[in-house]
C-alpha cells in the first residue's frame, strides 16, 4: 500500500485530464443554452400578421397540425444565410412553416421578404419581442417545431441548414405525423 | 520515501489551490467565490438579493427605489446574449427588454421568486448566477467543499506522520540562497546523515 503512495500525484493528474479532456471533446457550444420550453406547451400568443395588420393569429388557430416557427428578422445577419434553404425546405411542403418576425418594422421586413422569397405561410409580427421572450429567443435565427397539441419538440439555435432540415426536422415529422 | 511524501505534500497543496478554479470550471456557471459562503442561503435566497448590487446601478426611471429592485434582480440574472454579463449590465436589446419586463412585474407586486421563475420558465436555469441546490447541482455546491475537507485531511494526517518521525528521517535540507553547490554545501552541514 504504502510503496503506492507515489502514484496519488499521477491518479489526481489523471482525474483532471479526463475532466479536460471531457470538455474539449464534448464539442459543446456555451452559445446553444438547451431550452426548457422542449415537451412543454408552446406559449399562448395573439400577433397580427406581417403583411395584414388587421388579421390577428392565435395559438389555438395552428393546433391539429405540426408546424414550424421560425424567428427571422429583416435586421438579423445570420437569417441571410440561412433564408435561401429555408425557401428551399419550404417548396417541399412538408408542414406549414410560420414566421416570427422578431422586433422589425413591417416595411423592411415585407421588402425583405419580397426580395428573397417568401416561405412562410404567414408571418407573425412581433414588434416589441414580448412574444418571443415567452419562447426564449435570445437570438435570431431561431427554430421551433410546434405539434398538434400545440407542444414545442424541437428547436434549433441559429441558422437552418440541410442537415439540420433533412436530418433533423424531417425525420421529427414522420414521426409526429406517423 | 521522504521523496514520496514530499511529492504528496506538494500535490495536496497544488489542489488546494485549484479549488476555486476547479469550482468555476467543472459546472458552466459556478459562482466559485461564493458558492460556499452561499450556500446556506440558497433555499430562502430573498433576502439575500437585496446585498447583491448591481455594478453598473444607474437608477434613470422615475422611481429610484423601483429601479433599485429592479437591478437587484436583474444583477443575478445571466444575460442570455452577451453571457458572462448580467441582464442589469448588458446593453444587448434582450437585457433591456427584459429589465423593462423585470420592472413591470415588479410593478404588478410580483415577488423576485416568481420573476426568477418567470425567467427560468424561459431560458432554464442557465439564467440564473446563483444555480439552485438540486441532485443535478450537487457536486457544484458541495464539490468545492467536499474537496477542501478531503485536502485539510490528508495534509493534517501527513503532518502528524511527520511529526513523529525522527530528525534523521528527514533529507537535509538543500541551500536554497546558493544552488549551484547546494548538494556540497548540504552534506557539510552538521547533523546530515554521511
Amino acid at each position: 500500500m504504502k510503496a503506492l503512495k507515489f502514484l496519488i500525484p499521477l491518479v489526481v493528474f489523471i482525474v483532471l485530464a479526463a475532466f479536460c479532456a471531457y470538455a474539449l471533446v464534448q464539442n459543446h457550444d456555451p452559445h446553444e443554452v438547451p431550452s426548457p420550453l422542449i415537451d412543454k406547451p408552446a406559449p399562448e400568443f395573439a400577433l397580427t400578421r406581417l403583411d395584414q395588420p388587421g388579421q390577428t393569429i392565435h395559438r389555438a388557430d395552428l393546433l391539429g397540425k405540426v408546424w414550424m416557427l421560425n424567428v427571422w428578422a429583416s435586421w438579423c445577419e445570420a437569417c441571410r444565410d440561412e433564408h435561401p434553404h429555408l425557401v428551399e425546405f419550404a417548396r417541399l411542403k412538408a408542414l406549414p412553416i410560420y414566421g416570427l418576425d422578431y422586433k422589425d418594422q413591417r416595411e423592411p421586413a415585407q421588402a425583405w421578404l419580397a426580395e428573397r422569397g417568401n416561405p412562410y405561410d404567414a408571418s407573425l409580427f412581433d414588434a416589441n419581442g414580448r412574444v418571443g421572450i415567452d419562447f426564449g429567443v435570445y437570438g435570431v435565427p431561431e427554430t421551433f417545431i410546434i405539434d398538434k397539441q400545440g407542444v414545442i419538440r424541437f428547436k434549433h439555435i441559429g441558422a437552418l441548414t440541410p442537415d439540420v432540415l433533412q436530418g433533423k426536422v424531417l425525420p421529427l415529422l414522420r414521426k409526429l405525423n406517423g | 520515501m521522504a521523496d514520496a511524501r514530499r511529492h504528496l505534500l506538494a500535490a495536496l497543496l497544488a489542489a488546494v489551490a485549484a479549488l476555486p478554479a476547479f469550482a468555476a470550471a467543472a459546472p458552466p456557471s459556478a459562482p466559485a467565490a461564493t458558492a460556499t459562503a452561499s450556500a446556506a442561503s440558497v433555499e430562502g435566497s430573498a433576502p439575500a438579493v437585496a446585498k447583491f448590487e448591481a455594478p453598473t446601478a444607474r437608477p434613470t426611471a422615475a422611481d429610484p427605489a423601483l429601479e433599485a429592485r429592479m437591478l437587484a434582480i436583474a444583477g443575478e440574472l445571466r444575460c442570455l446574449v452577451c453571457q458572462n454579463q448580467t441582464i442589469a449590465d448588458s446593453h444587448a436589446d434582450l437585457a433591456v427588454d427584459l429589465r423593462q419586463e423585470v420592472r413591470e412585474m415588479l410593478q404588478k407586486g410580483e415577488t423576485p421568486e416568481q420573476i426568477r421563475k418567470y425567467m427560468t420558465d424561459r431560458y432554464g436555469d442557465f439564467v440564473l448566477y446563483r444555480p439552485p441546490l438540486k441532485a443535478s447541482t450537487a457536486a457544484l455546491w458541495l464539490g468545492p467543499a467536499v474537496l477542501l475537507a478531503v485536502a485539510l485531511l490528508a495534509l493534517v494526517l501527513v503532518i502528524r506522520k511527520r511529526a513523529r518521525l525522527a530528525d534523521d528521517q528527514f533529507e537535509p535540507e538543500p541551500m536554497l540562497d546558493d544552488g549551484i553547490e547546494a548538494v556540497d554545501a548540504s552534506s557539510t552541514r552538521p547533523g546530515s546523515p554521511a
